[in-house]
Formats: C-alpha cells, sequence, structure tokens
C-alpha cells in the first residue's frame, strides 16, 4: 500500500520515465538542429537553424530551466557552428548568454502574458543576432550583407509562436518531471 | 548517484553557467588560433551524420517523385505544359546541338586536337543543405566503396546536371561538403564569352554571384557564356558555370546554370593536380623563371 509523505524507492520504470521527461527539452533541442538541415528547400532554412536554437534555449530557461542545463546549451551552439560553418564556439557563447539573461529576467518575466514573453523575445534574438553578425564581420574584417540579419530575425518573430505552441504542450506532458 | 549537500549543489548550479561561458570563449579563442580544430571536427560530424542524413532524406524523397519540393504535387498540370513547350525548344536545339558537333569534330580533326583526358569522376546524393546564415554549402555522402581516398576529393568539382555548383572543402570517409559558387568566400576566376577574357566571379551570399576585376576595354556584355579558367591553377578550362546578366544597379552578375537551390545529385570531377599555374611561385633559393626566359 503506498504511504503519502515516505519517500520510497522509485522503481526502473519510473525513473525510465522521469529520465526521459527531465531529457525531452534537450534532446527535442538537438534533433531539431539535425532535422533543419534535410535539404527540403524551404527558403531561409539557414537562418531557421539559429533562430529554432534561441527559442529552445528561451522557452526552456524561462519555464524550465532544470531541464537545458549550461553544458546542453554549450553544446547545441557548438553543434550550430559545426553545422552552420560559423566560427566555432560563437553559437555556443552567444546561446549561453541568451540563456544568462533569461535566467536574470525569469522572475518578472514568467508570470507574464504570451504576448510580453513574445516581444521580450524578439527583443533578445534581435540582439544576439546582431552580436554574432557584429563578431562575425569582426573576424572576416568586412561588412556581411544584412538582409540574412535581417531574415533571422523575422525567422525568429515568426517560428516563436508555433514552436512555444508546442513547447507548452510538451511542458505540461511529455516534459513534466513532476508528473513522472 | 553522489549525494551533495544542499548549499554546495546550489553553488555548483550557479556556478554552470558562467563556467561554461568562459569554456566557449576559451573555444572561440582556440578555434581561432588552431583553423584545423573546427575543420576536424566538423568533418567529423559530417561522417557520422550523412549516413543519418541518406536514411531519413529515404522517405522524404519518395514522397516527392525526387523532383524537388512536396509544393510540386499543387501544379502538375501547369508544370507539364511548361515541359511540352521547352521540350519542343529542346528538339530544335538538339538540331542545332548535332549540327555543331558534326562541324566541331571536323575541326578538329583537321586541326590534329588532342583530346585532354576524362577526369574521375563520380555521383554522389546530396543528403543536407548545411548552410550558415552567411555560408552557403551542402554535404553528399560518398561511400568508402567509391575507392577513392578522401584526400582526393578534397577539391573535386562539384557540377549538377548543368554547370559548377561549387567544390568540395571537407572531405571524411563518408561525407563531403560542398562549398557553393554562391558563399561569400568562393572566388573563382573565369573566362567570360567568345574569347575567355578572364573575370573573377566573387559570392555575394545572395542567389547570384558578381563580377569583379575584368580587363579594362572588355567589359562583361549581357549574355556572356561564363566558363571557368584555369588561371590560379585550381579549376580546369571550359567548364560551364553561368550566364552574364546586369542587374537593376547596372552591375554584372552571373546567372549560374546550376540549380542551386535544390541541388539533389552532384558529379564530383577529381581533376589531376597539374592545372597549368599563370603565375609561377618562386622558391627560395632558386632564381624565378618562365617568363624571364624567353627574353634572354
Amino acid at each position: 500500500m503506498r504511504r503519502p509523505g515516505m519517500r520510497r524507492n522509485p522503481s526502473f520504470w519510473r525513473r525510465l520515465d522521469s529520465a526521459s521527461r527531465h531529457a525531452w527539452p534537450a534532446s527535442c533541442t538537438i534533433f531539431g538542429l539535425f532535422i533543419i538541415g534535410l535539404p527540403l528547400g524551404i527558403p531561409g532554412q539557414a537562418e531557421l537553424r539559429p533562430a529554432f536554437a534561441m527559442a529552445c534555449v528561451f522557452f526552456w530557461s524561462l519555464y524550465r530551466p532544470a531541464s537545458l542545463p549550461a553544458p546542453i546549451v554549450a553544446l547545441t551552439g557548438i553543434l550550430l557552428d559545426l553545422l552552420g560553418l560559423s566560427p566555432l564556439g560563437l553559437w555556443a557563447v552567444l546561446l549561453l548568454l541568451l540563456q544568462g539573461s533569461t535566467l536574470a529576467a525569469r522572475r518578472r518575466l514568467a508570470p507574464q502574458a504570451f504576448l510580453l514573453t513574445w516581444v521580450s523575445f524578439i527583443g533578445l534574438a534581435s540582439l544576439f543576432s546582431c552580436l554574432g553578425w557584429a563578431f562575425q564581420s569582426l573576424l572576416t574584417l568586412s561588412l556581411l550583407p544584412v538582409v540574412p540579419l535581417a531574415v533571422q530575425v523575422l525567422a525568429c518573430a515568426g517560428a516563436y509562436p508555433a514552436l512555444a505552441g508546442l513547447f507548452i504542450r510538451a511542458h505540461r506532458g511529455p516534459a513534466a518531471g513532476e508528473l513522472a | 548517484m553522489i549525494r551533495l549537500s544542499v548549499p554546495f549543489r546550489q553553488a555548483l548550479s550557479r556556478l554552470t553557467l558562467p563556467v561554461m561561458l568562459m569554456l566557449s570563449l576559451g573555444i572561440v579563442l582556440f578555434g581561432r588560433a588552431d583553423q584545423n580544430l573546427g575543420d576536424h571536427l566538423r568533418a567529423g560530424l559530417d561522417d557520422l551524420l550523412a549516413p543519418a542524413y541518406q536514411v531519413i532524406a529515404g522517405p522524404i524523397e519518395a514522397l516527392e517523385n525526387g523532383t524537388g519540393a512536396i509544393g510540386n504535387l499543387f501544379n502538375l498540370a501547369h508544370q507539364n505544359a511548361q515541359l511540352r513547350a521547352e521540350n519542343v525548344k529542346l528538339l530544335q536545339w538538339q538540331a542545332v546541338a548535332m549540327a555543331l558537333q558534326a562541324q566541331n569534330d571536323a575541326l578538329k580533326s583537321s586541326l590534329d586536337f588532342i583530346p585532354r583526358p576524362a577526369p574521375d569522376f563520380f555521383t554522389a546524393p546530396v543528403v543536407a543543405d548545411l548552410g550558415g546564415v552567411y555560408a552557403r554549402s551542402v554535404l553528399v555522402a560518398t561511400s568508402p566503396t567509391d575507392g577513392i581516398a578522401p584526400q582526393n576529393t578534397l577539391g573535386a568539382i562539384a557540377m549538377d546536371g548543368r554547370g559548377i555548383a561549387g567544390r568540395v572543402v571537407e572531405a571524411g570517409a563518408r561525407s563531403a561538403r560542398v562549398l557553393l559558387i554562391t558563399d561569400l568566400n568562393s572566388r573563382i576566376p573565369v573566362g567570360l564569352g567568345v574569347k575567355g577574357s578572364p573575370a573573377l566571379m566573387v559570392g555575394t551570399n545572395g542567389p547570384d554571384p558578381k563580377l569583379l576585376y575584368w580587363s579594362p576595354g572588355q567589359p562583361p556584355a549581357e549574355g556572356d557564356m561564363v566558363l571557368s579558367s584555369t588561371t590560379g591553377g585550381a579549376f580546369p578550362p571550359g567548364l560551364p558555370i553561368g550566364v552574364v546578366h546586369y542587374d537593376a544597379q547596372n552591375e554584372p552578375q552571373v546567372l549560374p546554370l546550376a540549380n542551386l537551390d535544390d541541388l539533389r545529385l552532384l558529379r564530383l570531377f577529381i581533376y589531376p593536380n597539374d592545372q597549368p599555374q599563370l603565375t609561377p611561385i618562386a622558391k627560395p633559393g632558386k632564381p624565378a623563371r618562365s617568363h624571364k626566359q624567353p627574353a634572354a
């Protein structure tokens, strides 16, 4: 018989369930990066990859920070650099900075309405996209074109509501560690 | 599982982000200092990913019938009409091409023309579109059974059915990364028109590369054929790249023949590494020769 309040040694299946729930955001983020590489011929596909990574880091740092720890974010950034031919480590730094600023604003931002979080995501995403553009321009010692930068910011703005819709469901279902 | 005291665990969780940030900054510096690190990691990752992408891409291609985006299914009638019109035009061109081929053969035989040996080539499927925001590249899956060593694949010229698409910049055992001609870092010496007047084709990250450094008095003419040139020794002469077109700002661009937005199969041509070089590199200790000698 179960007694509430007593710690029990969880069974194997319970632990597996709990582990899979905790791993959902991280594995979804990394798997998504690879999926966006498929040759689907979608315009702006290259710009969608950093936008997707930023949306994942922002959302999970805001609502479930324990599920996306800093080492996973750094790994995501390095994968993004390797896949997208940007200087190694650049996106790791940018994503970690994004996570840091999201965590700093977390207490004020988390209880707000969706529209406000969306607008703040667009602000943060454009800031870090511009930082990435400036850094890469500095490294190549030439002014990189701004059109991809604008497309990337637009992709961030457009992709966030769709991704957030998916993530909110996951947040209540398959990624909810407390339901295990 | 290791049990840690609560304050220690809190301190640890607060420290991970700054520590990872410092580590990532270190990776940036290290990657700048040693460019090979990034290339090695990328080649390793590409080798891992290429077979996986091939597995996933199979069903998608089956769904698309191997003909571009899924959207193609919706305008079949329009495409059919277009194809029929195009076919009529192409049949006329075929007649012209056959006549020209016969003429070309006759001229070659009367000139005792020695044909260049055909290069090794193999066909590889494009499995992933791994461009970045400021980079244009695709990943092709090669198989170790092709019998071609990765170091030979490096520098191979990638062409789709119609023209040059790019050049292999990284090659592993199971994958090769092709830098497209539209990439910002792509610089290809080309010959323009019938005379093959030299110019440089520079990628702009947009769909059409631009032309720079043509010889004075020989500006590129609208509609000129753009062919590869041996200047610099990286490309063989005479491979088709595109057609000159002046944009709205009156600057010459190249409209690539290759369908760069939707590459499915690429042929990788491995040319022998002895292309003639226009400017020989003088080795220290030895006097530079070549063009000065005839004057003596």
